[in-house]
């Protein structure tokens, strides 16, 4: 790596670093200067001092909507691979499940969370559900996609040389398919959160296993506004965290060969 | 020499056409005899059906009419090596697994195929590239991959589409000799699609010219030339004139109106 281009790199994170630290100061300043008081609007300071005094309910409560979050990531994937896989191999199989899948998509989670709650009477199951379902589309469309992108030229050489059907879909279709599945992912990882959090706020949870949805929900009544922020912050942080490590896993798995996880100058 | 002897010959084409779904008739009444060991060029200008026969023989698609005929066996899945006009690599693969590609395919363990593989790129000269990953490598080598992932099953004929139609002069050039010496030293037989008159005298013992619309077969001719065949070649008389014989029954097989 050149001088210049790692100067880029530290530039990339500085940068943005900077910025975020004269815009916080900014804020802290401006707050101070206005005598806004911190139960309308707080202050960075103000954040961060409930996010140190209410760690151990907050963290506790990040983990449960990181784990709800990440399991129906987890199973969103695989549903969501298997199902696309399913689909490259009937046509007829894609044409009579598909548009159910769209509609699961332009549903308002919102609008079933409800339903599902009504149905499985189980909170943290229901929650499972309803970030599955926002979570679900992207893998399985991306794949869907990736599988029937393949070269037609590729395909013919695996004909001629007489590759069965379950060697094309290994050898060709799969790896075909990695960077839309993977794009697919870094989308759901987003809004997984986001469908944890919502059906959260729909739901409602009590006591030791509610999320972060919920402390927001809790801070708000009883007018906690920099506990409410340092929650928002934790979920933001999240969320950024999953984006981060998605893409870190998008990029050490094509690396090698795809244009999209190579280093700028590398690219032709 | 149509028809000609057949009992030599590898594959007898006859009264081969193909029709698409789309209604295009592509090639229509072709007749030809290839024999073992021989180096055929399809020469014709664009859309002449060229292609559509490579992938008849192929049998990657059926003739709608017609039949081809296969005197010694009809051949298996590495009988045949086919080189697209792209290079047609995996891009997810190294050089050595995807020369090796036709023969784990075939079910060969992973040792043996990449050893046979090695070999393969070796004989294109790609020694030292067996981990390269496509995007890493040239247009020219990338193009060898491809000719040695033809080459790896040891086929008795090869079939080529444009291999070097996308290549710099120099690079063909190389490309033109490299598979020369090639043939020279295996003697499967080639199949070679071209719309290069040069590349087609250069390269061919004989040169089938074919006609646009329905594609068809104008002429058959066949090259004089010393063995083997060098730079030397490429700057004689004698590869003038023939270039020229070949260019004037080109343009003969496009001035007939179809039938
Ligand atoms: N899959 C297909 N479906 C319908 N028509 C096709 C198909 N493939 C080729 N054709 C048609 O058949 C004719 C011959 O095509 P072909 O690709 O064999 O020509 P070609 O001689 O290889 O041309 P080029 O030199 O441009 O590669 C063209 O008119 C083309 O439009
Ligand atoms: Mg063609």
């Amino acid at each position: 790596m050149s001088g210049a281009s790692g100067g880029q790199r530290w530039l990339r994170i500085l940068a943005p670093l900077g910025l975020g630290l004269l815009l916080l100061g900014g804020w802290e300043a401006w707050l101070r200067l206005a005598g806004i008081p911190p139960y309308v609007v707080p202050g960075p300071v103000a954040i961060a001092g409930a996010l140190v005094e209410d760690w151990a309910t907050l963290s506790a409560s990040l983990l449960v909507t990181l784990k709800i979050t990440l399991l129906a990531l987890l199973i969103a994937a695989s549903l969501g691979l298997l199902l696309a896989v399913l689909f490259a191999q009937s046509r007829l199989l894609e044409l009579s499940l598909f548009p159910y899948a769209v509609i699961l998509q332009v549903t308002p989670v919102v609008a079933i969370a409800p339903l599902i709650i009504i149905w499985v009477d189980d909170v943290t199951l229901s929650l499972l559900i309803c970030a599955w379902i926002v979570a679900f589309f992207p893998i399985l469309s991306n794949t869907t996609v990736g599988l029937n992108s393949t070269d037609h030229n590729l395909l013919d050489l695996f004909r001629l040389y007489g590759a069965s059907r379950w060697q094309v879909l290994w050898r060709l279709r799969l790896p075909t398919a990695m960077p839309y599945f993977l794009a697919g992912l870094r989308i759901s990882g987003g809004l997984s959160l986001i469908g944890a959090i919502v059906a959260e706020f729909v739901l409602g949870t009590g006591g030791r296993a509610s999320g972060l949805a919920y402390r927001i929900l809790e801070a708000g009544y009883q007018l906690r506004i920099p506990r409410m922020f340092a929650a928002l912050v934790l979920i933001s942080g999240a969320g950024i965290a999953i984006f981060l490590a998605l893409s870190l896993l998008s990029q050490l798995l094509l690396r090698r060969w795809h244009e999209s996880a190579m280093e700028r100058g590398e690219r032709r | 020499m149509q028809g000609g002897d057949e009992t030599g010959s590898l594959l007898v084409l006859r009264g081969v056409g193909k029709r698409y779904a789309t209604g295009t008739l592509a090639v229509q009444g072709i007749d030809l005899a290839v024999a073992q060991g021989d180096f055929l060029a399809l020469l014709g200008p664009s859309g002449c059906g060229k292609s559509t026969l490579l992938r008849l023989i192929a049998r990657l698609a059926a003739p709608s009419e017609g039949r081809i005929d296969w005197p010694h066996g009809r051949p298996g899945p590495r009988d045949i090596g086919f080189v697209f006009q792209e290079p047609t690599l995996m891009p997810w693969a190294t050089a050595l697994a995807n020369v090796a590609l036709p023969l784990r395919l075939a079910g060969m363990p992973r040792r043996e195929a990449a050893a046979r593989a090695a070999e393969s790129l070796a004989r294109v000269e790609l020694r030292g590239f067996e981990q390269a990953y496509p995007r890493t490598l040239s247009g020219g080598m990338r193009m060898r991959v491809s000719i040695a992932r033809a080459l790896v099953t040891r086929p008795r004929l090869l079939l080529m589409d444009e291999p070097f139609a996308a290549l710099d002069e120099i690079t063909r050039h190389r490309l033109n000799n490299d598979l020369l010496a090639l043939w020279e030293a295996a003697r499967f037989t080639v199949i070679f699609v071209t719309h290069s008159v040069f590349e087609s005298v250069y390269l061919a013992r004989r040169i089938a010219v074919m006609a646009p619309r329905p594609g068809r077969i104008h002429a058959e001719l066949g090259v004089t030339a010393p063995a083997p065949r060098g730079e030397a070649f490429r700057t004689s008389a004698e590869y003038a004139a023939q270039c020229r014989a070949v260019s004037a029954t080109l343009g003969e097989a496009m001035a007939v109106s179809p039938a």
